[in-house]
């Protein structure tokens, strides 16, 4: 049942990124959505309305990268919980860290092993 | 009717318009919106099989995410190397620029083709063309929320 919910409402979130970007002729680029979906999730996420969603579909709400400002969100209250003022600064980026690192070593390794097509 | 050159600047300047708007290719948005929906979900379906497979690992719920998203961006990052991830997001478009995978895409694309500006001001600094964008939005978003909770919780 979770994986059905998964496929369901991570397709229509990204059926939404793909709006957006047709409706508006290709104004709002691949870079606009990315850093659109982050904030609304970040947003939602502080309203209460994106933890909902994750418990009905887990990845498909988490792996969008609305799901990634949910964790940025959720590293920040989570902080405050443990450290109060300091955990608002350091509860990002630890809650994050695991995909910003992969993402910055793995994005250099590939960036020079690899040569542009064409 | 074209541009009707007796008429004055802006009513030109109006039709030109809306002559470009008829003549350009209209992406079929119908068809764009299902292969986004499909891929997506296919995506976000991969990263709950992962999900739940780190759980019966043992992972804690936070680690078993973590490490989820830690896969697909190897993943998006392999496919951007080899030029196939390009391919996919042609039909697939948001289906995979969505998810984490449109993020670890953005990296390594915009490194890529700085190859040649040198490891510093090229791959270094353009990792973080897009990436660095929703690192600040995010940040900043989640900063607010943290310093909201801590204030009035």
């Amino acid at each position: 049942m979770i994986f059905a919910m998964a496929f369901v409402v991570g397709g229509l979130i990204c059926a939404v990124g793909q709006l957006l970007m047709d409706l508006t002729n290709h104004k709002v680029t691949p870079a606009h959505i990315l850093v659109g979906f982050v904030t609304a999730g970040a947003a939602l996420s502080a309203l209460g309305l994106y933890q909902p969603l994750v418990e009905l579909a887990g990845a498909g709400a988490l792996v969008p990268l609305s799901g990634f400002g949910h964790i940025l969100t959720q590293g920040a209250i989570r902080g405050v919980e443990r450290d109060g003022l300091l955990g608002v600064f350091a509860g990002p980026l630890e809650a994050a860290a695991a995909g910003i690192t992969a993402a910055i070593v793995f994005g250099y390794f590939f960036a020079i092993l690899f040569r542009p097509k064409g | 009717m074209r541009v009707d050159f007796t008429k004055p600047a802006g009513i030109q300047r109006k039709q030109y318009r809306d002559f470009v708007d008829r003549i350009s290719p209209k992406p079929n948005v119908l068809v764009n919106v299902i292969w986004a929906f499909l891929v997506g979900g296919l995506v976000t379906t991969i990263g709950q099989g992962l999900l739940t497979l780190f759980l019966a690992a043992g992972l804690p719920v936070l680690e078993a995410g973590a490490m989820t998203a830690v896969v697909l961006i190897f993943i998006a990052a392999l496919l951007t190397g080899l030029g196939v991830f390009d391919d996919i997001a042609k039909y697939a478009g948001a289906g995979v620029i969505v998810p984490i995978t449109g993020f670890a895409n953005s990296m390594v694309a915009q490194a890529m083709e700085a190859r040649n500006e040198g490891l510093v001001l090229g791959v270094g600094a353009r990792l973080f063309t897009i990436a660095g964008p929703v690192l600040v939005f995010g940040i900043v978003v989640a900063w607010f929320a943290g310093l909201f909770y801590f204030l009035f919780r």
